[in-house]
């Protein structure tokens, strides 16, 4: 297990050590491995102590995740991971958190708890899988699966309008927002970044449910289309696209998204979008953009610091015993009026 | 009433009386929450015993002048020991027509009732509901009944205030001061208390020293009225109580449970975590957690009941104290992570004050009706630990001994509060903090011998928080396999698992005291109890027994387990009789495990039971008159074999 050690003789640890002993179940082919070899790779190459890690998920496919990470775990109940989650960092601060939920799970039965856990920015990693359906319980519409879609729950199409999870994360005031795909080469760095954000983190993966919902993302991962489908964010670069990084996105004269082509009508990369993390407006308007109309974002969204619920609680503690002096009990008790019966 | 002159001071002769039950009631902006708890420790200061029932409105503001908007806190003090606020009151302070027409019917005959007469005055007379031209304090019937004094308390508190400069409204709002001036002149109570909480809240805390000097004002002006007006031909005396000696303070249930919560996380040197909703009757513990920041207490405000039960599970799986806090509706919100907690078997503790239910009920009045809910509301079979507090005071008891089970046995609490003892107040001897025993934790195993689910001797697995090396481990709430902890689907595991959470309660019962009846240990009728209706089932059992009734009482502060000799107790009597503020919930699990014939008294009427139903209830088990009802239920304060309640 152990491969190296520093010069604190604490073993470095390697994705395998960050394996727990029990065998993964999730369908063969399922986009979850691709997700799971990476975050492994991630806590590993974060430094991470395996003690010093939890994974705490609700239910569904992706929230047996816990499972299979060789670290503190908690498989709690359908949507309630944050609020688990949220307990664990008032208890100790220093715990390294991930919180592993679904579209079902954090957007449906826990879309409270997502909102409250981003706008506390409390210090967790949110790892949304979106496979757009409902695939523990065999295949059911989701919130994020597109209007007129054929499930067993809706034979004629759904007639839900489906949400954008990153449009409620960052209207939800969270600090780090970013989207990956399961099998695309941007999701270590995505995930890495994601893990070393203090404040609370938000990534929506798009993963492929290869039994209920097959092929969902192919637009975004096959070969030959994805280039022309998404759209890699830079901080501080153009918003550029395209098998030849000849198409990009700017604003109309009403202040709309619009794809252009550089080089045509005079179109050149200064009259491009620049992407900016620390521009709230701007992710939001990322977050409305979708296929087949525009390249859907991919990369971090946004980003700001700011203060962690868990140590602000942490600083109001400390501030009231500065201010007060350590309570004890004795003087609690008799605080207000106390009068004393003699003999 | 003993009577007996003792001194004078103005006028009136000073008569010494036992005990006296008052009533101040008003508009719920009138004050009379603040009145009736600085009457209260004002009576606790000079040595009375005190037992209080505050009642107040649901709504913050119903309109005014309604009977919908009447805010209502009753004071028993009394010269002996006393255990519940009265049946009757002895005087009522009514500040206007709606708290007239509201409270009048609770007072005794010949009773007195001190009315703000300038609000009987056309519109507020039409407000309350009374007809046309129809003024109470002119019925020649209500004079007979009553001793009518018609102070007008809001003209007397203007012009006692005029020069102090404050506008009108400001100077309206002293009136519960002057109010409460002349009822202390009326039973002989010092200003000082009370002048020194107006001082040190008005004046220091809200830096208002001009609503300070105006409230004093108010309340002295209120005390020379009484001395100087020769209305009152008599005022009354209650003698100190023989108290035990020692230290005291007023308390009440939910500021017990905040400070024995705390103590208990001390005790286990653990981090008091309190996760918790706002909600009626409970929201008091959150706001006295929240004000202990210095004694290292974090509380959370969710956003929800059920965020509010999962963090104090999360905060329990980190290695603290997690805590949840609500009432009725809101412990039906955290049933399925409750589950959870008891599957992944976290030291955690759940506090339910309850109140008058189904649905959003009475939320601002007291009921015993969440007790199956406690007990079974969860899906699958999933015991729970369930105390009871018997008294405001005993809810600090309580509270330690929630933390010591939950950490000595691995496993979620429940403690059952109400809303009569969540805002009734009683004396509380101050306990000296080092006389508690410690509550010890159990060290986790080494990392070599270690097992999420191993058992101890209490069958309590060991408890691992994160930052353990070594000690990883997945919990959750698919059925684990024994031992190993491993998500497990063998059926034979599950039966397994499914009698060790109930074996896990069983010993519970191996630790807690055994029932002791109030009384003698047999006889005609056991009187069995349990949470806050404990004084008045204790002082109707009193009250027989002097009468020569081989009557016994006994209460249970452990629902879930129950006492090991419960059966055995229970089996010494010839009757039982089950006095519950609900429709018979105790009564049903106590029939279904002992297959005995209880009967039941038993009411929803948002009250606690008067001393004097329960004694009729006593009457009826005894002298054969019951019938063949299982239950009976008082109606108008009348029980017979004809006020059947379902």
């Amino acid at each position: 297990m152990t491969t190296a050690t520093t010069n604190l003789d604490v073993p470095v640890l390697t994705a395998k050590d960050f394996a727990s002993d029990q065998d993964v179940r999730w369908c063969p082919g399922c986009g979850d491995y691709a997700i799971l070899n990476q975050v492994r790779k991630v806590v590993a190459k974060m430094g991470n102590r395996k003690e010093n890690t939890v994974f705490v998920s609700g239910i569904g496919c992706s929230s047996r995740f816990p499972y299979y990470m060789d670290t503190y775990g908690f498989h709690s109940i359908h949507g309630r991971a944050p609020g688990i989650a949220t307990g664990i960092k008032l208890a100790n601060p220093e715990l390294d958190v991930w919180i592993v939920t679904g579209d079902g799970d954090g957007l449906s039965i826990g879309g409270n708890h997502l909102m409250h856990v981003l706008r506390r920015n409390v210090n967790v990693h949110i790892l949304l899988f979106n496979n757009r359906i409902y695939g523990l319980t065999k295949g059911q519409y989701s919130p994020t699966s597109e209007e007129g879609k054929k499930t067993k729950s809706s034979p004629m199409g759904s007639i839900d309008m489906p949400l954008s999870p990153l449009s409620i994360a960052i209207a939800s005031e969270a600090s780090f927002v970013a989207r990956a795909i399961d099998v695309d080469k941007n999701l270590a760095g995505v995930l890495e970044r994601a893990g070393k954000h203090e404040g609370s983190a938000i990534v929506e993966i798009y993963q492929d449910c290869n039994i209920f919902n097959h092929k969902a993302f192919d637009y975004a991962t096959a070969k030959d289309a994805k280039l022309d489908n998404i759209l890699y964010l830079e901080h501080g670069k153009p918003l550029v696209f395209g098998k030849d990084n000849q198409k990009g996105i700017t604003l109309d004269r009403t202040r709309k998204p619009k794809v252009v082509t550089l080089g045509e009508d005079g179109v050149t990369e200064d009259d491009l979008l620049v992407h900016d993390e620390g521009d709230e407006s701007l992710a939001f308007l990322l977050s409305r953009l979708t296929y087949p109309d525009f390249p859907e974002p991919m990369g971090v969204f946004y980003r700001v610091e700011d203060d962690c619920y868990e140590n602000l609680l942490e600083k109001q503690v400390e501030d009231a015993v500065k201010a007060k002096g350590p309570g004890n009990l004795a003087d609690l008790y008799s605080a207000g009026d106390t009068y004393t019966v003699k003999d | 009433m003993a009577a007996g002159s003792v001194e004078a001071k103005g006028k009136a002769p000073l008569k010494d009386v036992t005990s006296a039950v008052v009533r101040f009631a008003g508009d719920s902006g009138d004050g009379m929450q603040l009145a009736g708890t600085q009457f209260t420790d004002t009576s606790a200061v000079v040595g009375n015993d005190v037992a209080t029932l505050p009642d107040f409105p649901a709504e913050i503001r119903a309109p005014a002048g309604t009977v919908a908007g009447v805010s209502g806190f009753q004071i028993n003090f009394a010269a002996t020991n006393i255990h519940t606020p009265g049946d009757v009151v002895n005087a009522l302070i009514a500040m206007n027509p709606a708290a007239f027409k509201a409270h009048i019917d609770d007072v005794e005959q010949g009773g007195i009732v001190v009315v703000n007469d300038s609000e009987f005055e056309k519109v507020n007379l039409r407000k309350a509901g009374y007809k046309e031209g129809y003024n109470p304090l002119d019925d020649e019937q209500i004079n007979q009944k009553y001793k009518i004094y018609r102070v007008p308390i809001t003209r007397l508190n203007e012009e006692a205030l005029a020069e102090t400069g404050m506008g009108a409204k400001d100077i309206g709002r002293c009136k519960n001061m002057f109010a409460l001036g002349l009822i202390y002149w009326m039973y002989d109570r010092p200003l000082d208390t009370t002048i020194g909480y107006l001082e040190d809240y008005f004046g220091k805390k809200k830096k208002k020293p001009e609503v300070a000097a105006a409230n004093v004002k108010a309340l002295k002006s209120g005390f020379y009225f009484g001395e100087t007006a020769e209305m009152f031909p008599v005022r009354y005396h209650v003698a100190k109580a023989p108290i035990s000696p020692g230290t005291y303070r007023k308390i009440t249930g939910n500021e017990a449970l905040a400070m024995g919560l705390v103590t208990g996380a001390k005790l286990a040197e653990k981090t008091l975590i309190y996760c918790s909703y706002p909600i009626t009757p409970a929201s008091d513990i959150l706001h006295n957690l929240a004000a202990m920041r210095n004694l290292g207490v974090k509380t959370f405000q969710a956003e929800d009941e059920i965020a509010a039960v999962c963090s104090a599970i999360g905060a329990s799986f980190g290695g603290q104290l997690g805590v949840t806090g609500t009432s009725g509706p809101g412990l039906a919100l955290k049933s399925e992570a409750l589950g959870l907690a008891v599957i992944t078997e976290l030291p955690m503790i759940v506090v339910n004050v309850q109140r008058g239910g189904p649905s959003t009920g009475l939320p601002t009045k007291t009921e015993q009706s969440d007790l199956l809910q406690a007990m079974y509301g969860r899906n699958g079979d999933c015991p729970i630990v369930v105390l009871a507090p018997k008294s405001p005071a005993d809810c600090f008891d309580i509270a330690i001994e929630a933390v010591r089970i939950a950490f000595r046995h691995m496993l979620p609490v429940v403690i059952l509060s109400d809303g009569y003892l969540a805002n009734g107040a009683e004396p509380w001897p101050i306990p000296d903090p080092t006389s508690f025993d410690k509550i010890e934790i159990p060290a986790p195993p080494s990392p070599e011998s270690f097992h999420a689910y191993s058992r101890d001797e209490n069958l309590s697995r060991p408890w691992a928080a994160p930052g353990m090396a070594g000690l990883e481990h997945r919990i959750g709430g698919l059925e684990k396999q024994n031992l190993t902890g491993n998500v497990s689907y063998d059926p034979e595991n599950h039966q397994e698992m499914t009698d060790l959470r109930h074996a896990k309660i069983d010993k519970v019962g191996e630790f807690i005291p055994a029932l002791e009846p109030y009384g003698s240990p047999s006889g005609d009728l056991l009187v069995l109890g349990w949470g806050g209706t404990y004084g008045s089932i204790l002082t109707a059992v009193d009250h027989a027994r002097q009468e020569g009734h081989k009557v016994s009482a006994a209460h249970l502060r452990y629902l879930n387990p129950l006492p090991k000799n419960l059966g055995e107790v229970l089996g010494r009597f010839k009757k039982v009789l089950i006095p519950e503020l609900n429709v018979g919930q105790l009564r049903l699990l106590i029939r279904g495990k002992f297959l005995i014939d209880a009967r039941g008294l038993n009411k929803v009427q948002g009250k606690p039971f008067l001393i004097e139903e329960i004694e009729q209830a006593i009457t009826l088990m005894l002298d054969g008159t019951w019938g063949p009802s299982e239950s009976l239920t008082p109606r108008h304060h009348q029980v017979s074999s004809e006020s059947w309640g379902g």
